[in-house]
This record gives structure tokens, C-alpha cells and sequence, in this order.
């Protein structure tokens, strides 16, 4: 209970200096806001009435504490060329952005898993090489190569499937491979790895010797326990996930929030880009949360520990 | 009996020398061999760039413009007629330099932040880990893409991301230099040291960092090809590399909107990259395997 209290904590101080960075970041930007908001045409008086509704012309540390309270309140402020509530693009944008990611994680952990255990029972045989120099050209492709290969090849030249994405569940599947192909590699990896480490287990010795043939051995015995560090990886993988997004979302115009931040960045629009940000990265934060949570209550030793 | 016994001794000894290492690794592994050879010859192309393309950097002839591959234009030529080879040849200078030099950045940040955390312990590992924690809970890209808009306007592009990827790399090497720092802090000849009065400096560059040095080597053979991809994606992205200068990211960008009609010219630098990155990784993995088994393999 005490341990679980000091990660809580360790939580928000982690999240605290997450927004303070964003915003340290954001504020040394050149350029008045207040004039990229306004374009072409103001005049002195217009743009000091807007300098003050926007609160730039407070001191920084109090901007900080206006922008970090309303954050908790779920006031992001408003974008400066969308003119709408920042909150509200996001929670917009997010259904996208979790269909894909939830479809993109699917997809790598059932490729990558499948092929890890393949790897580990035929350990340094042809399949095994070449499951793992597979799984490695999987992780040195970059996501926007795989994307547009899988653009020309399912979308262009087969017809298959469509070469933008609507939303709809067939038009993600292009996206969601393109995003999971690289954390299959990375899954494949380590659930190889992982279940060789265990095999070599005195308890898998004794399963073996009870008679049970290596294939039950390794689905009812070693699987199970093999699946630790997979997990935690899992949480490691989120994060990268997101910035796959970015890309994934990019190339296959999705209304997500990856889009939302590149548009952001085009457009100048610093509270929107403040805001997926924070959003994005509070994600993170809370994925982690939960895998180490997973983790305890999947591995009886650490429970007893805390 | 006893001399058998010393002479195998002797061998084993031999076979954990540091030339002995790669020695094995280069005969267990070819693919690492050959990874090692490929990126040689990448930096030797880059180096020679100049030299060995066949067209000028910039040289336009728009009567030339989207030609297929062929004898005069090996990888075919561009949407104002440049030669895509040349391109490349070019784009692998900042490319690879983009790879290698953020690294080398971060990786220095890292260890000075490890070393100091795991050390000195208390405030200071508590203040820099937090640090680091925030670091990593960004997604990087996102990271580098906020950087970017942040510096864009300052200075030049290369150096922005030169910036950028060094803030991005330096926290997992951090955490990587620190729990080796913990370990070996409690080692007998660490105390010993220090009860002979050597100061804490030198006993961490001394007798510390050295025992790092077989993962440093192998993180950082990883964090290259990563640079080079957080490159590639930024320029593809368009808040990269700017344009008239050539990336490989920033090649396959331009080359998107004629992905359809003529798809070798996103093909040269798509593969080029690729090689490369994967030449990266399989020289990181052999020199994991040989270097540092206790690494987990990612």
C-alpha cells in the first residue's frame, strides 16, 4: 500500500513537471501570439484588449498557475485558428485515435506473440532465424515507409482496400498494420527471449520429467510466467504508439489528435499543440500506471513485497 | 596436470580480452561483420559525396524531370530534374551525421546524469530521475516536434533537430549509467579506493565508468539508427530538414505525391534508409551479444 502511495505520487510530480515543461517550451516561442491570431489586419487597440483577455500580459508564473488550474478542470483554452475549445477538438479527435491505436496493439500482439513462440520452440532453427531477422527489418522500418508501401501495394495496386480512412473499422485496417508493425517486432523479440529465459526454470525440468511433452510444457507452464516482461513492454510500446500515430494518422488523413498536433504545428497554434501534448502524455503516464499495477497483480512475489 | 590447468586458464582469459570479443562475435555473426562493413562504406560514401556523384547537389535540367532509372540517372530523376543517386549521396551526409552526433550528445548528458544519481544518491538521484521520468513519459515524437516549433524560428533546421534528439535520447541512458553506478558503487574495490582517500571524481571516472563502457557501446549503436528515423520522420512530416538541402526523410516527402505514377523515386530512399538502420541494429545486437548479455534484448 505504502509503494503504490509513492507512485501515486511520484505520478503527479512526474505530471507536474510534464505540464511545466510543455509550457517552458511553448512560452519562449518568437512571435506574438496575439498577432498570429489576428492575421494581416488590427489595429494597437485590438491587439492590447486581446493581449489581456488572453492573459499575456500577466506575469509568467501566474499564466502558469491559470493555465495548470484550468487544465485540471479540463479547460485546455481555446485554439487560436480553429477558434474552438481545445478540449473539444480533443475529445473529438480521441475516438479516432483509440480505435487505431487499440487496432494497431491487437494486431502486434497477435503477430508478435505468434511468432515469438514460434521462435522460442524452434530456438536457432531456419523458422526461428528467420522469424528474428523478420521482427528486426519489422522494427528498422520507419512507420510512414511501411504506410505508404502498404498505401501502393493493398490500396493502389490490388484495390483492396481504401486508400484514406474514413473511421470506418475496414478503412483502419491499412492504418493499424502500418502502426502495429513495429511493436510486433519488438513483441516478438522479447516473448522469444523471455520464454527461453524460463525454460531453463528447475520447475520447467520437472514438468518435463513428469512426461508432458514440450509443447504442453511450454503452453501450460512457461507461457504464463513468460509473460512478464511482455507486459511491461506493453506499457513502453504505448508510447511509441502515440507517436506512431502522429504518422499514421498523417498519411492516412484520420481526424485523430496526431493530426490535430501536426495541423497545430503547421498553423502556429500553440494552445492546441499545448493541449494534444499534455493529453497525449497524461495517456502515457496512466498506461504506465496501469501496467505496473498489471504487474503486481500478475507476479504474487511483488504483491507480497508491497 | 597443474600446467594443463594454468594453460586453460590462460585461454580462458584470452577469450574475455576486448579484441577476443570482437573477434568472436565477427566469426559467430557474420551479419554483425557485415553490418560493420556497410556502415563503413556508408560514411566513406558520405565523405566522398563531392567526389563520387555523378551531378551537382542542386543541379537542375527540367527537360530531365521525372525520369525513370536508367544509365545516365542510376535512381532515376526528381520532379526539377535532379539526379535522385546525387540526392542521396548528399542526404546521407546529414543524414548520418544526424544519426551520429545527437547520439554521441546524448549519450555524453546520460552518463554525466547516471553517474551523478547513482553516485550521490538522496536529493540529487531523486531530482534527476523525476527528470528523466518526465523526459520519457513524452512520446519522443511528439517531444521533437514541440522543440522544433519552439527553436524553428532561432536557428536552422539541422541544428534544431540536432537539439531536439539529444533532449529526447539522454534519459534511458541515464537510467542505464545509474543502476550500474548502484551496483557497482557497493564493490570492495570502490570502498577501497575511497579509503585511500581518492576523491569521488576520479573514482567514478576511474573505476565507475569503465565497467559502463561494454553497455554504453551497445545503447548507443542502437541510438543511432533511432536518430536517424526521428530524422527521417520529422523531415517527412515537413518540420525537418528544409528544403533545398537533401535528407532522406525529407526525399521520400517530396517524392509522396507522386507515390502513384512514379514510385521509384520514394523507393532509392526508402531502401537507403533502411539499410542503413538495419546495419545499425544488427551491429547493436552482435555487440550485445558478445558485450553485454545482460542487456534485454528489445
Amino acid at each position: 500500500m505504502k509503494q503504490v502511495i509513492s507512485r501515486l505520487a511520484s505520478m503527479v510530480i512526474v505530471l507536474i513537471g510534464v505540464i511545466a515543461l510543455i509550457f517552458i517550451m511553448l512560452r519562449i516561442v518568437p512571435g506574438d501570439p496575439v498577432t498570429i491570431l489576428l492575421g494581416e489586419h488590427y489595429s494597437q487597440e485590438t491587439i492590447d484588449r486581446l493581449t489581456q483577455a488572453m492573459n499575456l500580459d500577466k506575469p509568467m508564473i501566474e499564466q502558469f498557475f491559470y493555465y495548470i488550474t484550468h487544465a485540471m478542470r479540463g479547460d485546455l483554452g481555446v485554439s487560436y485558428t480553429m477558434k474552438r475549445p481545445v478540449t473539444e477538438l480533443i475529445l473529438q479527435a480521441f475516438p479516432y485515435t483509440l480505435r487505431l491505436a487499440l487496432m494497431g496493439v491487437a494486431f502486434a500482439w497477435t503477430i508478435g506473440l505468434i511468432s515469438g513462440i514460434i521462435s522460442a520452440i524452434t530456438q536457432n532453427k531456419a523458422t526461428d532465424r528467420l522469424f528474428m531477422t523478420f521482427s528486426l527489418a519489422g522494427v528498422s522500418l520507419p512507420i510512414f515507409m511501411s504506410a505508404l508501401l502498404l498505401q501502393y501495394l493493398f490500396a493502389f495496386r490490388w484495390k483492396l482496400l481504401p486508400l484514406t480512412s474514413s473511421g470506418s473499422l475496414v478503412s483502419m485496417i491499412l492504418p493499424a498494420i502500418a502502426l502495429g508493425w513495429n511493436s510486433a517486432g519488438t513483441i516478438a523479440r522479447i516473448s522469444r527471449s523471455s520464454l527461453l529465459d524460463v525454460m531453463q526454470a528447475d520447475y520447467i525440468d520437472t514438468a518435463r520429467a513428469k512426461g508432458l511433452s514440450k509443447r504442453a510444457v511450454i503452453l501450460r507452464h512457461a507461457l504464463k510466467n513468460s509473460m512478464l516482461p511482455v507486459i511491461t513492454m506493453m506499457a513502453l510500446q504505448f508510447s511509441s504508439m502515440m507517436s506512431g500515430a502522429v504518422i499514421t494518422e498523417s498519411i492516412f488523413s484520420i481526424p485523430g489528435i496526431g493530426r490535430l498536433a501536426t495541423q497545430a504545428i503547421q498553423n502556429r497554434d500553440m494552445p492546441l499543440l499545448q493541449g494534444t501534448v499534455l493529453f497525449t502524455t497524461v495517456l502515457v503516464i496512466l498506461g504506465n500506471l496501469v501496467a505496473d499495477l498489471l504487474y503486481s497483480v500478475l507476479d504474487p512475489r511483488i504483491r507480497k513485497a508491497v | 596436470m597443474t600446467v594443463d590447468n594454468n594453460q586453460h586458464l590462460a585461454e580462458i582469459g584470452e577469450m574475455n580480452g576486448p579484441k577476443e570479443k570482437l573477434i568472436r562475435m565477427c566469426r559467430q555473426n557474420p551479419l554483425a561483420l557485415i553490418s560493420a562493413v556497410v556502415i563503413l562504406l556508408m560514411i566513406l560514401l558520405a565523405i566522398l559525396a563531392p567526389v563520387i556523384a555523378p551531378y551537382g547537389e542542386a543541379q537542375q535540367d527540367l527537360a530531365e524531370r521525372l525520369q525513370p532509372p536508367s544509365a545516365a540517372h542510376l535512381f532515376g530523376t526528381d520532379e526539377l530534374g535532379r539526379d535522385v543517386f546525387t540526392r542521396i549521396l548528399y542526404g546521407s551526409r546529414i543524414s548520418l551525421v544526424i544519426g551520429i552526433i545527437p547520439s554521441a550528445i546524448s549519450l555524453a548528458v546520460g552518463i554525466l546524469m547516471g553517474l551523478s544519481a547513482g553516485y550521490f544518491g538522496s536529493w540529487v538521484d531523486y531530482l534527476i530521475m523525476r527528470l528523466a521520468d518526465v523526459m520519457l513519459s513524452f512520446p519522443s515524437l511528439l517531444l521533437s516536434m514541440v522543440i522544433m516549433f519552439t527553436l524553428g524560428r532561432y536557428a536552422n533546421s539541422v541544428l534544431c533537430i540536432f537539439i531536439a534528439l539529444s533532449m529526447v535520447g539522454w534519459a534511458s541512458v541515464a537510467r542505464v549509467v545509474r543502476s550500474h553506478t548502484l551496483s557497482l558503487k557497493e564493490e570492495e574495490y570502490v570502498e577501497a579506493a575511497h579509503s585511500i582517500g581518492v576523491s569521488s571524481p576520479t573514482i567514478l571516472v576511474r573505476h565507475i565508468l569503465p565497467n559502463c563502457v561494454p553497455s554504453l557501446i551497445v545503447l548507443y549503436t542502437l541510438n543511432v539508427p533511432s536518430c536517424i528515423l526521428s530524422e527521417s520522420t520529422l523531415s517527412f512530416l515537413g518540420i525537418g530538414v528544409q528544403p533545398p538541402m537533401a535528407s532522406w526523410g525529407l526525399m521520400i516527402n517530396q517524392s509522396k505525391q507522386f507515390l502513384f505514377t512514379k514510385p521509384w523515386l520514394a523507393l532509392a530512399p526508402s531502401i537507403t534508409i533502411m539499410i542503413v538502420v538495419l546495419a545499425f541494429n544488427f551491429l547493436g545486437d552482435g555487440l550485445r551479444d558478445v558485450l553485454d548479455p545482460y542487456l534485454q534484448r528489445g
